[in-house]
């Protein structure tokens, strides 16, 4: 049973201060309306991980992890490898979050990353199929919110990408229809990077991936992607509040600009060659 | 149910006939279910959705109760006969998604300010899912929360569009949800003129995004004067004896 979050009081008083800097084009930290916090990227962190990537947004912390197993198919995709994507909102990571499975929000943030994955393309699932029918890999990609100051949504799917392009699976030969371990490992093929943008609106005005102070006076949010051939790879209006017609066309277009800033940020620190896309 | 080798024919005919920018049959009734304070059935071709509400009332456990508003619970559900392949009980984690983004709509519109410390239950039961059941779910909702008296800035209307064999559609059906490239459920304020509900399930171009929006609004242009329609028939039955 979902439940209306509570509202902070104090948040009437900070959202007209940050609605006032708004209409001068400012910011309480200091940003321009449509600056995203300093991105960092930190891969292969972890050894028991097939692939891991500690991803920050300003003081937003992202830590995803990728386990990987051979399991079976889906009957209907008989020759191609499963992701999963699991998200989970760690108490240390803010005094609002309590310890239990995945609520609303940890799931609301998985399958948006999920959908972004999927629907990008990201994977050759094909690749990764090992005997047709019967042995696949299997990826469990886990993200865990570590410091919450704000937009968990853009690093988590930049730490996604980030470990995925980075993960060592093992290589396995197929022996007499049997699973033998090469003692090789190799990084699946990354097709297409497509990264979102959280766009939080106030008034008739809106800006980009807003800190937890902004975050909570916003009067709606959204949360927008696209990859690198300018598709929409993602839409998520994630918040209560109504999200005004006349403002979405400005809005798409930040949201291609400023993934393309992001994808750049990626390619420069994490080492990838994104392979023929679909 | 497979895929049938085309979508769209070559007379831009979708599978059921329809047109691109064409509903399916939508009915509506309001005040269809006894116990509750508010109910609405809706129809969008094969999804058919009841929606029910309670309340204001008081809100359980009480430490959840505001101070300042009513809470809004939602519950988004299928029925497991609703669709192909038998849905397993409980909530899946798809229909916990789908009522937060159903509820966080609903928030939109409701004027919870009136009912400090109470509670506003809302229940959406897809009993037969033919694509777009949350949009039809949300239309029901808000429906069912008029015919309770929760007072509202607007009713909500929603439908789902899409893009079938590279082509944008509206209001996807089953076989062109699953074999269609992209599903975009899209939910307005139409007084307001604004998006109370939106996602993206598949990929379009900018291009294709904003025709879709506009495809979208002139869906749910219809769907808000049938929506009106409906709570005037109810309440014009109404003799002044059971007033």
């Amino acid at each position: 049973m979902a439940l209306a979050p509570k509202k902070d009081l104090t948040a009437k008083i900070m959202r007209s201060k940050i609605y006032s800097l708004l209409l001068q084009d400012k910011r309480i930290d200091g940003r321009k309306p449509t600056d995203l916090r300093p991105i960092k990227i930190e891969t292969g962190l972890l050894s028991k991980a097939e692939g891991s990537a500690l991803v920050s947004m300003g003081s937003t912390k992202i830590l995803t992890g990728i386990k990987v197993e051979v399991g079976v198919p889906f009957p209907d995709r008989p020759d191609e490898g499963t992701f999963t994507v699991n998200a989970e909102l760690l108490p240390l990571a803010s005094a609002s979050f309590e310890p239990g499975p995945p609520d609303e929000r940890g799931i609301e943030l998985a399958r948006v990353v999920d959908r972004s994955l999927r629907e990008g393309r990201v994977l050759d699932l094909k690749k990764l199929c090992l005997i047709e029918g019967e042995k696949v890999y299997v990826l469990f990609i886990d993200i865990y919110v570590l410091d919450y100051d704000g937009n968990y949504f853009d690093p988590s799917l930049i730490s996604a990408l980030a470990a995925l392009a980075t993960a060592k699976l093992p290589r396995y030969d197929v022996v007499d229809g049997k699973l033998q371990k090469t003692g090789e490992y190799f990084t699946p093929e990354i097709r297409s990077l497509p990264f979102t943008v959280m766009v939080g609106v106030i008034g008739e005005k809106f800006l980009l991936d807003p800190q937890l102070e902004e975050e909570k006076v916003l009067d709606v949010s959204l949360v927008m992607g696209a990859d690198e051939k300018g598709n929409i790879t993602c839409v998520q209006k994630n918040s209560p509040g109504q999200v005004p017609l006349e403002l979405m066309d400005s809005i798409v277009d930040i949201v291609i600009e400023k993934t393309g800033e992001i994808r750049r940020k990626f390619l420069q620190e994490v080492p990838v060659k994104l392979a023929e896309s679909p | 149910m497979s895929r049938p080798e085309r979508l769209i024919d070559e007379n831009g005919r979708r599978v059921d006939g329809r047109r691109a920018d064409e509903l399916r049959p939508i009915r509506m009734e309001v005040g269809v279910l006894d116990k509750s304070d508010g109910s609405a059935y809706v129809e969008f071709g094969g999804t058919k959705v009841i929606a029910a509400v309670f309340g204001p009332r008081e809100a359980h456990p009480r430490h959840l109760a505001l101070p300042d508003r009513a809470i809004l619970n939602c519950r988004y559900h299928m029925t497991s006969f609703s669709v192909e392949e038998r849905k397993p009980l409980g909530m899946t984690r798809r229909e916990i998604e789908l009522s937060k983004v159903i509820r966080e709509a609903l928030e939109t519109v409701a004027f919870l300010e009136e009912f400090p410390r109470a509670a506003i239950d809302v229940y959406v039961e897809v009993v037969q899912a033919d694509g777009g059941t949350r949009t039809a779910g949300l239309t029901a909702a808000s429906l069912a929360l008029a015919d309770a008296g929760i007072p509202m800035a607007d009713l909500i209307a929603g439908v789902a569009v899409g893009k079938v064999d590279g082509q944008l559609v509206l209001d996807l059906c089953d076989l062109e949800d699953k074999y269609g490239e992209a599903d975009m459920p899209v939910a307005m304020a139409p007084r307001f003129n604004s998006i109370v509900m939106l996602q993206l399930n598949g990929r379009m171009t900018v291009e294709e995004f904003k025709r879709g929006l506009a495809l979208a609004k002139k869906g749910i242009d219809e769907i808000y004067r049938l929506q009106r329609e409906a709570l005037k028939k109810k309440f014009s039955k109404i003799s002044p004896e059971e007033v």
